[in-house]
Order: structure tokens, then sequence, then C-alpha cells
């Protein structure tokens, strides 16, 4: 993805780098998440990346119940980013069940599925 | 304000086949015979129709499939897929083509084997590039989340949760046409197989094989055929997202305004149905959906279903024929919802008749609470 050009192909290259860019509207000023070649909230296509904070909180979270030979339970969530945005992810570090809502975070680049994945942790503090 | 729509087009027939398992047969095979079903309801041919509305789970083309099966070379075509909720949006494009007179005689139909098949939900539908590393279990890790994030804003319990899905059997104890008709208690739930939490296997809709149709005709002729019609006074369709991920507000889905339009098109309220139809592909829709629709008010859904409310002899007949969590859940149960409203009013209904029902609402939901689609049905007193 040396020559990467579309929004999914620029988001992917810079995790691959361990880097999370966010999509930020130039117009209404708006961050959104995936990204796009449009911003949702004013339809401007003026669209800059910006480095992520980093910084969010658990928006709603699921276990997924898998039997212990096939690997065991996950967690599943919904995160949202000071940013204003949301993303799908998973919290690791504690076990799937301690995963509550509202519960502080932070991103970290990780591995899901053998991709490079925004994954997060319980914030420190 | 209700639309020129209002009343202008009826469903004269309904059918069924292959609910439960139909070994053996493919989907298209239990989608023609639901077709032929509901046709023989309508004293009605195949060759008669030339309007089908039609969406299945295998293919990227199924309305042509469908016709290509069932022999016939329709005017007017509608394949419009969003999920589970297609059947209900389908009574809006063929009222307007009957309306138009694009076509005269309009068949609904849809055909599932994918209990006998596979045991599980087939889908031709891909997972969302940004969800899919995170293998959210589809769609019940999506509903889990909308459950969970309205227990912390509502203090929803999963009790109120079991409820739903035990109210949902006692309606199917009395329907012969049920695939669970066994008992059930606020226990048996609670006590089930966790699947994400905080649902349970049982606060989960049935994988089950089963195909329903409708046929439907202008309503200038709807008196001419063998049984009562029930008439389409209001339908509406809203969409709020694709991905669960993308959901702004999880305990409000877009059925607010979808059921907003449908009653404005009617002219009635929610105190005026005699009998409501939900998607319940899971525990959480039920309460999402009395909610949004205007039974209740926003966090009251998990009080109003609590204690057999629900069920049979309470306060609101909700899925009066055991629902997708006990009747049948075929992949997509949306036109399960129209055919037991139409019953109810054409009094016909397999289970629980209730009597003199003038007035019933029938809801889809599609995709994860992605796309939310309302109607009213209403006999000849309602017009
Ligand atoms: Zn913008």
């Amino acid at each position: 993805m040396q020559d990467a050009k579309g929004p999914d192909q620029l988001f992917q290259r810079a995790l691959a780098e361990g880097e999370i860019l966010l999509p930020k509207c130039d117009d209404c000023g708006a961050y959104h998440f995936f990204p796009r070649v449009l911003c949702p909230h004013c339809h401007g296509t003026a669209i800059s990346w910006k480095q992520a904070g980093g910084k969010g909180r658990v928006h709603t979270t699921t276990v997924v119940r898998r039997k212990p030979e096939r690997g065991g339970d996950y967690n599943v969530c919904v995160v949202e980013l000071d940013e204003g945005v949301r993303m799908m992810s998973r919290v690791e570090g504690i076990a799937p069940g301690e995963v509550v809502i509202d519960m502080p975070v932070t991103a970290f680049v990780g591995e899901a599925e053998g991709v490079p994945a925004v994954l997060f942790k319980p914030s420190e503090g | 304000m209700t639309t020129e729509l209002r009343g202008k087009s009826a469903i004269v027939g309904t059918g069924h086949a292959g609910l439960g398992e139909a070994h053996g047969l493919t989907a298209y095979d239990v989608m023609a015979q639901s077709a032929l079903a509901a046709l023989g309801d309508a004293g009605l041919k195949l060759s008669d129709v030339d309007g089908l509305f039609c969406t299945m789970m295998e293919d990227s083309m199924p309305a042509l499939m469908a016709a290509e099966y069932l022999g016939i070379q329709p005017r007017f075509i509608d394949g419009t897929m969003s999920g589970g909720s297609s059947f209900v949006n389908y009574l809006t494009s063929a009222t307007m083509a009957l309306d138009a007179g694009l076509c005269d005689v309009a068949l609904i139909v849809y055909g599932s084997n994918q209990r006998t098949a596979s045991g599980r939900l087939v889908t031709a539908s891909r997972p969302p590039a940004y969800e899919a590393p995170y293998n959210p279990r589809y769609p019940i890790s999506a509903y889990a989340m909308a459950a969970a994030r309205h227990m912390h804003e509502y203090g929803t319990t999963r009790e109120q949760l079991a409820d739903v899905a035990v109210a949902a059997r006692a309606w199917a104890q009395r329907n012969p046409e049920a695939f669970e008709r066994g008992p059930l208690t606020r226990e048996d739930v609670l006590g089930s197989r966790m699947v994400g939490d905080p649902l349970t296997v049982r606060d989960c809709c049935l994988v089950t094989d089963g195909g329903g149709a409708i046929v439907m005709v202008r309503a200038d002729r709807a008196r001419d055929f063998p049984k009562a019609p029930a008439y389409v006074l209001g339908s509406a369709a809203a969409s709020s997202h694709r991905q669960i991920s993308q959901m702004k507000d999880f305990t409000v889905t877009a059925a607010r305004d979808s059921g907003a339009r449908a009653f404005a098109a009617a002219g009635v309220t929610p105190a005026d149905i005699q009998a409501v139809e939900l998607y319940d592909a899971f525990t959480i829709n039920t309460i999402l959906f009395l909610e949004d629709l205007g039974f209740c008010a926003k966090g009251e859904g998990g009080a109003f279903v609590e204690g057999g409310r629900i069920a049979p002899g309470g306060v609101l007949p909700v899925n009066t024929n055991g629902g997708g969590l006990s009747c049948v859940h075929p992949g997509m149960y949306g036109i399960f919802t129209v055919i037991e409203a139409a019953r109810q009013i054409r009094g016909d209904a397999p289970g629980i008749q209730l009597k003199d029902i003038d007035l019933a609402l029938a809801h889809g939901n599609g995709g994860v609470l992605s796309s939310q689609v309302t109607a009213i049905l209403g006999s000849r007193n309602t017009l």
C-alpha cells in the first residue's frame, strides 16, 4: 500500500505502521468513523487526517461465549473516543466480563484476525 | 394527516409452508409452496400474479430466481433487501404499484430451509469491514450490546427480558402451528446457556425452516374474494444505520419514526391497536419496539412486559402467534408479522383468535436494529 489513495487504504496503511488516524472534516470540524470520501455530518468532501488521542470510554459491551477448546469467551464492545467517534473493538488485559459501560479505556494498535487493528486496554489511574 | 394510499390495497390471501422443519426441500421449494398456499387462500392462480415482491437469504438476485421458479413473468418486481423488514416494506411498494395500475395481483413471498440445511442463520451478507476483525457473532452481539445499554440507562432487568420470552411461549402453546410449545418459565430463560451477555439462548429467536406469502389487490376488488380482506391503512419505513457500531443511540430505534408516520397515515393511535405483531428476533426487540412505537414511554418497556402483561389475558396482546421466539423464525421473520396481523383481522388466526379485531399492527426489523418498517392493517369497519 505504498501508493495508498482511498480513505480505507490510508487508514489501514497508518495502522500497519502503528498509528491510529481519524478523519476530520475541514468544513464542519467534526470527526467521523469509518473513513469515507465525504463527511457524513455536513457532506463536505475536504477531509484531513488527525492522530487519534487514544482516550475513550466503553459505550456498550458484550461477552461472546465460546467453548474453551475453541479459545474461550471474548469481549466485543463499542468504544466512544474523546473525538466523538465510535468504533467496534475489544478491551484486552482484563476478563471479558469485567469490561463495563462507561469504563475509561486507552487505544493501542494490536492484531485481530491476523490484521492490524485498534484495540483497547483499561486506562490507568 | 392520512395519506392518499390509506385503505387503497387489501390482503386477500395469506399462506405458509414448511414451518419448523421442511426436510428435503430447498428454500425456493418452501417459497413456492407458500405462494401456492396464499393464492389458494385467495382463490387465485399463479398465472394471475403480475406483481412479485420477494427477497431471500441465499442469493443476490432472489426475486428473479423466484419468478423463474414460479414460472411467471411479472410486470412489476420489487426485491428491495432491508433484512427481515423487507416484507413489511413491500406492503408500501405493493400498494403503490397496485394503486398506479402497474400490477393487479401482488404476491409477497419468502422461504427458507436454514434449519434443515445448516442449523444456523444462512446469509449472503458480508460482515462489515470495520467490525469483522473483532468477530462479533452476527447478529446476536449487536442485540446484546443494545440490551446492555438499555439495562445500563433504564435499569431494565434480565428478568424483564425473560418475561418477553415467557409471554411469547404462552401464546405459542395455544398455536398448533408454533414450533416450540413446551413450558417455559422465567427461571428457565435465566438459567439457560448464555450466548452473548446479557442474552441467553432463550432470549434468542428460533432457527427454523419456513415460508410465508401474502396476496394483495386493489381495495375496490377486495370484497370479491372468499374471505374478509385486511386493508393496509398505513405503512412507513425508517433506517438509522447498517453496522451496529454506527447506531447513534443504542436504546432508540428508527421505529420511533416509522411508527409515527404509519400511525399518521392510518389516522389512528397506539391506544386504538388491538393486536401487536413485532419482529422479536431477541427479547430486547419487543421492549424497544413497544417503547418506540408509543405503547409505553422510553425506558418503561421492561415494566410494561413484566409478569405476563403481554401474554394471553394481559393488558396488550403482543405476538399472538408466539413470535420469532417461539412460533417460527426462518432467517427472516418479517412476513409473519403481517400474516398474523392479517389473520387476526380476517378471523382465521391459527392459535388464539382475538375477538372482533379491527386494527392490528405489524412491525418489521432488519439488519441489526437498522431498518424499521411499521404497517397498520384494518378491517372493513376502519375504512
Ligand atoms: Zn463536515
